[in-house]
């Protein structure tokens, strides 16, 4: 079967990937802080104002009105945990909190309430609900709209995470998390949302949990996550003129992790570096690590390196936000010091 | 109403300031000079210049993203916030924080806050160590029409309430959270009601008369002084600009914007006072003069100001932690 693709963004691809699933299931709504925009101003109230504060849903509500693209008050804690027992109750919702950053606001909604209830309830309860949230740094957003957290929800049995680098994978990926019948935190880096990239027209489900290799090769294994993936195939890219092939692992979901995929590669080159956006300590950077050294231990040949951010939150200044976000320069030396 | 002199003068120089700043910024945005975002306090300046104008640099105020104007009303030196803005290392917060997060605890300014909501809770701490020191220190704290609707500013009020904190909640309502109208996001038809709720006075104010605020304000912080606890102000007002710089503000009609133009508190406060012969044109004018030379002379002070180094980003993490556990794994 031939499926036309076009170029479009990540922004766009994210925006179409929700736009297919309301067609498909009525059940499916979203909520968040002026996703449509403007709700109850007539010249707006059937077209909205923002369509998010960076625009990924756009014209949703002109399409699904403002019964299923519901405007939110500023009340993470209290939508949230609203999507929670939408979720159990039978509708699929797709929250938004706006930063990640914010997550402090609700989380008791989405730890112990959304993430718990199934198994507190000896399994008799779904809660099939994804929040969309923006990561990353490098917008000048300083301390509290720049950190990535990933790993926080990650470290948290009950929940999902995803984070896709490519508008392919944002959209396959939101396809399959708005399906997926358990809560599945989605993390949107907000500096990719204008890279453009070859995306189907039509439906299409991108596995959880599934890696993808983006580039082979056989001297070392790079694992990285959202927009580092674009760091380290810069770097790759970079260390292909001396003769150094770098191998490139998109994590893609963080959680489940695919550990074969992983083992896979270090199997094949025998040395490995992460590369992550996240603080270090206790992060999926360091988890990865320790996922080689216990159960890939006899294929490495090298210490295994963390490229990660600083223990420090984010800074304003572009000199030192610079400094603080990994760098291609910084996983090439990381790859000198294994290969 | 009796202000000496000396205040009026004081308050029409610290909007004016606003003002300025807030243009100026504006400009120094659009030409691509600040990195990050910005959101300007400008039509909104009687509020926070009412409320500071009753405080010393010992009393504190907690502000929000919107937080300019509320430095520039405690005192926070201009030079440092633009410095600031700039991403310098002479900043007020060492180019930390920039906007969203310019702070001076020194003149009693506990920082602008990313965090809707993240203030009122934090002013009630600061209402707490006066009452526990048994000073007679006050805590206001603004926050937005969109905050009002945040788990912790009601829990912040309730709190304030049953320890009979000294905090002066002030919502500035300027009709809009985002491009999101307070006619929707708020249930009740006004937020000053809101106050019965937690047992404290609540006051509906117009934002745009400064004096409106200044005897509003007088009254809930003269009480929180005295150990009666906290008081609510809601001011009506109005931001000029749109929510961030870059919003092309889509949700506001150009007549609704007018209307509110016509009731500019800076206008405002000039007809007053030259019609009651409070000030005189040159008084004003000679203000204005002053301030447009230390705006230039605050942008100056900010491009000439070094960048900080790469490696400042490892510093003010903690009071004490070992350097090399902060610096990268790798
Ligand atoms: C917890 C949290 N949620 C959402 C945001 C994003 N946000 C920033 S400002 C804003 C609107 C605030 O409205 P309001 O309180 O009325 O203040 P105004 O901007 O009108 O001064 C929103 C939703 C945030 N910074 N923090
Ligand atoms: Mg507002």
């Amino acid at each position: 079967m031939v499926v036309a693709t076009r170029v479009i963004s990540y922004r766009e691809a994210l925006n179409e990937a929700i736009r297919l699933e309301m067609r498909r299931d009525p059940t499916v709504v979203i909520m968040g802080e002026d996703i449509a925009g403007g709700a109850g101003i007539g010249h707006v109230e059937n077209v909205g104002a923002w369509g998010g504060v960076l625009g990924v849903t756009k014209s949703l509500v002109s399409e699904f009105g403002r019964q299923r693209v519901l405007d939110t008050p500023i009340s993470e804690a209290g939508f949230i945990g609203a999507a929670v027992g939408a979720a159990v109750t039978g509708l699929r919702p797709i929250a938004e909190l706006m930063f990640v950053d914010f997550f402090g606001v609700c989380m008791d909604q989405i730890f112990n309430q959304g993430a718990k209830l199934r198994y507190m309830f000896g399994g008799k309860a779904k809660v099939p609900l994804v929040i969309r949230t923006m990561i990353g740094a490098g917008f000048g957003a300083a301390g509290q709209h720049s950190g990535c957290h990933y790993a926080v929800f990650t470290h948290m049995p009950g929940l999902k995470t995803v984070a896709p680098a490519t508008p392919y994978d944002a959209k396959g990926l939101l396809i399959a998390a708005i399906r997926d019948d358990d809560p599945v935190i989605f993390f949107e880096h907000k500096l990719l949302y204008d890279t453009t990239g070859e995306v189907p027209e039509g439906e299409y489900v991108i596995p959880l949990g599934k890696a993808d290799v983006k580039r082979e090769g056989s001297d070392v294994t790079v694992v990285a996550i959202a927009r580092m993936v674009h760091v380290a195939l810069e770097a790759a890219a970079r260390l292909a003129g001396e003769g150094i092939d770098v191998e490139v692992i998109d994590l893609r979901t963080l959680s489940p992790l695919d550990e074969e995929a992983i083992l896979e590669s270090l199997a094949k080159t025998r040395r490995l570096v992460v590369v992550d956006e996240d603080n270090p300590r206790c992060s999926v950077a360091a988890d990865i690590a320790a996922l080689a050294v216990d159960k890939g231990f006899d294929y490495l040949d090298a210490p295994v390196k963390m490229v990660t951010a600083p223990h420090t939150p984010v800074p304003f200044s572009p000199s030192m936000e610079q400094f603080y976000i990994p760098s291609p320069q910084r996983v090439i030396d990381a790859i000198r010091e294994v290969v | 109403m009796d202000i000496p002199k000396g205040k009026l003068r004081w308050i029409y120089e610290r909007m004016v300031t606003i003002r300025r700043f807030e243009d100026r910024v504006a400009q120094e945005f659009a030409a691509g000079k600040l990195p990050g975002f910005v959101h300007l306090y400008a039509g909104e300046e009687a509020i926070a210049v009412g409320v500071c104008a009753h405080l010393t640099d010992r009393d504190y105020i907690t502000s929000t993203h919107r937080g300019h104007g509320h430095c520039i009303a405690k005192g926070v030196d201009v030079r440092s916030m633009m410095a600031e803005l700039f991403g310098r290392s002479t900043g007020a917060c060492k180019g930390k924080g920039g906007s969203m997060h310019i702070a001076d605890v020194d003149k009693g300014m506990l920082g602008a806050n990313g965090i809707v909501g993240g203030g009122p809770p934090l002013a009630c701490g600061a209402g707490l160590m006066a009452k526990v020191k048994g000073t007679d220190q006050v805590a206001a704290c603004f926050f937005g029409d969109g905050a009002a609707e945040q788990g912790t500013t009601h829990e912040a009020m309730n709190l304030a309430a049953i320890w009979k904190l000294p905090v002066v909640f002030v919502c500035e309502n300027n009709l809009y959270a985002e491009s999101t109208p307070w006619t929707y996001h708020c249930a009740a038809s006004d937020i000053a009601s809101r106050a019965a709720a937690y047992d404290m006075p609540g006051v509906l104010v117009d934002g745009a008369d400064v004096f409106a605020v200044y005897e509003a304000a007088g009254e809930a912080i003269a009480r929180a002084r005295r150990g009666e606890g906290p008081s609510l102000l809601e001011c009506r007002g109005f931001r000029y600009y749109g929510h961030f710089q870059g919003d092309a503000v889509t949700y506001r009609t150009k007549e609704e914007e007018e209307e509110y133009r016509r009731r500019d508190p800076i206008e405002r406060f000039r007809q007053t006072v030259l019609s009651q012969g409070l000030l005189t044109e040159d008084e004003l004018n000679a203000i204005d003069e002053a301030v447009a030379r230390e705006i230039d002379d605050a942008v100056r002070y900010a491009e000439s100001s070094p960048m900080p180094s790469p490696e400042e980003c490892l510093t003010d993490v903690y009071v004490d932690y070992p350097a090399a556990q902060l610096a990268f794994r790798h």
